[in-house]
């Protein structure tokens, strides 16, 4: 059964805290990575990597692209997993 | 004895120091552990020590993870950790000057880079595919990594350089740096070198070549340089960075001086590629290049840090390189082999040592060679052991010699400094 949005959301808190030490109640929908989380390139593709293996969904490169806040990134991995 | 040719923005001191060794988490704790003759090495506990006949190494006395956050570890490979908790130590040490960037450098030293990143990737490659290779990989892995990592951490914008000379890394890049300040590329240079190499592949590689000690069940007697019953040396880990400015800029700026790099000198056997040359003809070239250029004669010098890594054959070439090439002045330098407590730190020896030889003039007190029971009897020099020597008064001059695989020699003489 397919995770829940704020099961999604914790998970990749978890995984953002983890990589950049951002602490994950600061990981909300609203969120731009790259503006409001100063996540560079690199980090986000780790992030994306965990984050693939931990809903056990696949996000192509080119997808990463347009996941610009963390709500995208909620809602691209609860369709992908559905 | 100063070499009246120099200037003042020429003359290059060191006022910062900063280390993290099997000896201790910083500087005061290392320097307290060597003059008390304690030693840094201990059996590993890693599952693969089984697979190697070398069961014993010099881990750092405290982990990086006790110390940076998980997120900055992450992204560093352990050599890059090692060298930003010294040259953090170091800069703080200096009073943090406020140094324009563009006047900044930045030389760390690393014998061979991040080997630990490598072999760890590549586990996960093979295991778990391409796509899970962590993209800070490539940055992590690079020798320059450590030496970007401080030049991000001190905004040093004059030159990040990575010199790489196997065990005498760390010495070449100080030497380096301080040609930096004479050449007037930089006011202030943070220098030294760090290693991580405690891994099975590289200790394998060590042990095939029979450089290692296998003393397994006395880790802390296994590195015993100028002892009868030295079998190898033993594979420690640590960073070493010291801060280097001119003697005007750091007058200008009342700071603490510790001693000044008097001279260096650098040349290479083109001999063989992992054996000293038998008369150590290119070490002891190193060692007069270097009192030559303090203006300096052999009978100046008190006090010689000696590479000495507990290998039988390296130890006694060195003898006879220190010998060629301080003649009859040689009885009058106490020498001291620090790694029978440290353990052969390879790009990280030449900085960590230099700290040392420096502590040594600052506080005129030789460390011990410990474990040394049975001196060889063609190890003629006037080792010092048991307790620290304590030095003489007055404007003192000493060595301290590194010498690396691929027949790489470099010495560099320190000088006390009149506050």
């Amino acid at each position: 059964m397919a995770a829940s949005e704020q099961e999604i959301l914790a998970g990749l808190a978890e995984i953002v805290n983890e990589e950049t030490g951002i602490a994950t109640g600061d990981v909300q929908p609203a969120k731009s990575f790259t503006d409001d989380l100063d996540i560079d390139s690199l980090s986000m593709m780790t992030i994306v990597v965990n984050a693939e293996e931990k809903f056990g969904v696949r996000i192509p490169d080119d997808d990463v692209k347009g996941l610009s806040t963390v709500g995208d990134a909620v809602s691209y991995i609860q369709k992908a997993s559905a | 004895m100063t070499d009246s040719r120099l200037t003042d923005s020429q003359r290059v001191v060191v006022t910062g120091l900063g280390a993290t060794t099997p000896l201790g988490g910083d500087v005061a704790s290392t320097w307290s552990a060597m003059l008390a003759g304690q030693s840094g090495v201990r059996v590993l506990t890693e599952d693969w020590v089984d697979m190697l006949p070398v069961h014993i190494a010099a881990p750092v006395a405290v982990d990086p993870s006790e110390i940076l956050p998980v997120p900055q570890i992450r992204r560093m490979d352990r050599s890059g950790q090692f060298a930003l908790i010294a040259a953090r130590e170091a800069w703080a040490d200096a009073g943090s000057p406020d140094v324009d960037p563009e006047r900044k450098g930045v030389v760390i030293a690393s014998g061979i880079g991040g080997v630990t990143t490598l072999l760890a990737a590549y586990d996960t490659l093979k295991e778990r595919g391409a796509r899970r290779v962590l993209p800070m990989t490539v940055p992590m892995l690079m020798p320059n990594g450590p030496a970007a990592v401080v030049g991000l951490e001190l905004t040093a914008r004059a030159g990040v350089h990575t010199p790489v000379s196997a065990c005498s890394s760390g010495a070449e890049a100080i030497a380096y740096a301080v040609d930096m300040i004479r050449a007037g590329r930089a006011d202030v240079v943070a220098a030294g070198g760090t290693e991580a190499a405690i891994h099975v592949l590289p200790m394998a590689g060590f042990a095939a070549m029979q450089a290692l000690s296998t003393r397994n069940d006395e880790p802390e007697r296994a590195s015993r340089p100028y002892d009868k019953g030295r079998d190898g040396f033993v594979l420690g880990e640590g960073a070493g960075v010291l801060v280097l400015e001119s003697l005007e800029h750091a007058r200008a700026r009342g700071a603490r001086i510790y001693g000044e790099i008097a001279g260096a000198g650098i040349t290479a056997d083109a001999h063989h590629m992992a054996q000293p040359d038998p008369v150590g003809a290119g070490a002891a070239r190193a060692m007069s290049m270097a009192v030559a250029g303090a203006g300096a004669t052999p009978s100046d010098v008190v006090h010689i840090n000696a590479h000495a890594t507990s290998t039988p054959v390296g130890d006694v070439a060195e003898v006879g390189a220190i010998r060629n090439a301080l003649g009859d002045a040689t009885d009058g330098a106490c020498v001291s082999g620090t790694k029978s407590m440290t353990g052969h730190l390879l790009g990280a020896a030449g900085a960590v040592e230099s700290i040392a030889t420096l502590l040594a003039l600052y506080d005129r007190k030789a460390p011990p060679t410990t474990n040394l029971e049975d001196l060889d009897d063609e190890v003629s020099l006037d080792v010092v052991r048991g307790e620290p020597r304590d030095l003489p008064d007055g404007e003192l001059l000493a060595l301290n010699n590194s010498f690396g695989f691929g027949g790489h020699n470099v010495a560099l003489a320190f000088r006390t400094v009149q506050a």
